[in-house]
């Protein structure tokens, strides 16, 4: 019984393998960078990016139809022009990063819209919406497993000053200038990870396997390290669990993935004991100091 | 230079400021190693202004500023620290971070680390507060924290913007001395602040300022009454119409 709910669609199915494969690389991957995002007040940032990357890789696929390679560097370009061109003018005038962000992505957006139009609408398109999370064929696995380990050594090495950066940009500052470079780098990793996370999930659903773990995170424990953990360890039990409703429901994976996710939230928001709702009504007596 | 005494900063014609606005406007002169040196004036004389011209954060809109110490030797606490208070990091990490200089990007912390860390929470009166987390301290204790960080730096020139302000009196001894203790150790301390009592009590030199500077010297010299008067006089709102000033600035572009 328990064999036939959770193992067998695994066992029995190669694309379920792959796509297995492809959520949990994708949730390391997503884990610590939505917890950075979350802790750096970028959560919609990424939201803005993943519409940033969607009109790169548009173009790319009309130019070269449903082509790994073709949509993967226009999504690579979309994203790094409107996060550099972004990061670049926040750091440089007086201009506050959200709003050159904005700026950015939505011009990005507009033109994005404006190529796909002159080439005429197509379904296929949908794929980069809402992406293929069953049909990952190799190249798109390697692709996604790929980015996920650059992810976390990059991660490994800039860990400190992405940290110090985060808690106090002022004193970081004031001995190195190592902000600068770290937060570029960062923002790389993010779009790099969205263009990964839309083979599987499509553009707007890629930021959701980022930032609803993060979240849902956030309201189990005081400490990175273990937000981290908790992050990675949501993104991919909901990938496998989104998976397997989608299997047997008969749903699509990508929406379902995310919902799982959503789910997660929900009841981190209700129980979680840092700063949840049921702790917070039900209070325990005060201590004695 | 050619003072008796080894200067770490020398101001030549400084005007810092913003969109050309001076609001330190023609500075001169020596600071010496070793100096306690109290910044004093009204709000809006410049003095944090002055202090980030001097940590690098601000660049001079005419002359310069002569730094005889290297840029990572110079610690600063700037009035509001940027600390995010809601970041999931504890005391013993925030402290931790003063190491810096000496772990920078990727070096290890050892036990000798770890030793200086622990003697460093213990000078600011914060030991058992390592595991906190620094969204539950309390002003104060943040304070004392960031005072910690300070010490890891082990810096030659420490610059303190307003540190001991909305402190109680046990605090403030406690953080004053360690100002003492690292003027005793020949690091220069250059230190914003508003209470003369202190000033007098605890700096032997004082820069007061107001836009220029009203005197610079010894505290009891430069803190008398004709001359706060002279500076509260002088510290007036900018004028959105001033002229481009004289000759010198050369950059009325």
């Amino acid at each position: 019984m328990m064999y036939d709910l959770l193992i067998a669609p695994f066992a029995e199915f190669d694309f379920m393998r792959r796509a297995l494969v492809g959520v949990l690389a994708l949730g390391v991957g997503a884990g610590p960078i939505g917890v950075l995002m979350m802790l750096r007040r970028m959560s919609l940032a990424g939201d803005a990016m993943a519409h940033a990357i969607l009109p790169g890789a548009a173009v790319g696929f009309l130019a070269a139809g449903l082509n790994l390679f073709a949509m993967t560097v226009g999504g690579l370009v979309a994203g790094f022009a409107v996060a550099l061109g972004a990061g670049a003018v926040a750091r440089a005038t007086q201009m506050k990063e959200d709003a050159a962000l904005a700026a950015f992505y939505l011009v990005s957006l507009a033109l994005g819209v404006l190529l796909v139009s002159l080439r005429g609408s197509n379904v296929d398109l949908l794929h980069v919406l809402f992406g293929t999370v069953l049909a990952l064929d190799d190249a798109t696995l390697l692709l996604i497993v790929s980015i996920s380990s650059l992810t976390l050594v990059a991660l490994a090495l800039a860990w400190r000053p992405l940290v110090l950066e985060s808690v106090d940009p002022g004193f970081l500052r004031s001995v190195s200038r190592a902000g600068a470079p770290t937060h570029l780098i960062f923002l790389a990793l993010v779009v790099m990870n969205l263009v990964g996370g839309f083979h599987a999930l499509g553009t707007l659903l890629a930021v959701g396997l980022m930032m609803l773990p993060a979240a849902a995170g956030r309201f189990w424990t005081r400490e990175l390290t273990t937000l981290v953990g908790v992050s990675v360890l949501i993104a991919c039990g909901s990938g496998v669990l989104g998976l397997l409703v989608s299997y047997h429901s008969g749903v699509p994976s990508g929406p379902a993935i995310i919902l799982v996710a959503g789910g997660a939230y929900a009841l981190s928001v209700l129980f979680g004991p840092v700063g949840g709702l049921l702790p917070r009504f039900l209070p325990q007596r005060h201590l004695e100091a | 230079m050619g003072n008796v005494t080894k200067s770490v900063l020398a101001f030549r014609n400084l005007t810092l400021g913003y969109d050309r606005h001076p609001a330190v406007h023609h500075l001169d002169g020596d600071v010496a190693e070793g100096d306690l040196l109290a910044i004093c004036g009204p709000n809006g004389a410049g003095k944090s202004t002055l202090l980030k011209g001097i940590a690098g954060v601000l660049t001079p809109l005419t002359g310069r500023i002569e730094g005889h110490v290297p840029a990572r030797e110079i610690a600063y606490l700037p009035q509001a620290a940027e600390v995010d208070r809601s970041f999931p990091i504890d005391v013993y990490d925030l402290v931790s971070m003063g190491l810096w200089r000496r772990a920078g990007l990727f070096g290890g912390i050892n036990r000798a680390d770890r030793t200086r860390i622990e003697h460093a929470l213990a000078a600011v009166g914060l030991e058992g507060f390592e595991a906190r987390p620094i969204g539950t301290l309390s002003g104060g204790q943040m304070q004392r924290a960031l005072f910690a960080r300070l010490l890891l730096q082990d810096a030659r020139l420490l610059l303190l913007d307003e540190p001991f302000t909305a402190l109680d009196a046990g605090t403030i001894t406690d953080l004053t001395a360690l100002v003492k203790r690292w003027n005793g150790e020949g690091r220069t301390v250059i230190a914003v602040l508003h209470d003369f009592e202190l000033v007098r009590g605890l700096f032997p030199r004082t820069l007061l300022l107001a836009r220029e500077a009203v005197a610079w010297g010894t505290t009891g010299e430069v803190l008398t009454s004709h001359n706060l008067a002279e500076a509260r006089r002088m510290c007036e709102a900018w004028d959105e119409d001033a002229p481009a000033c004289g000759p010198v600035s050369g950059r009325a572009a």
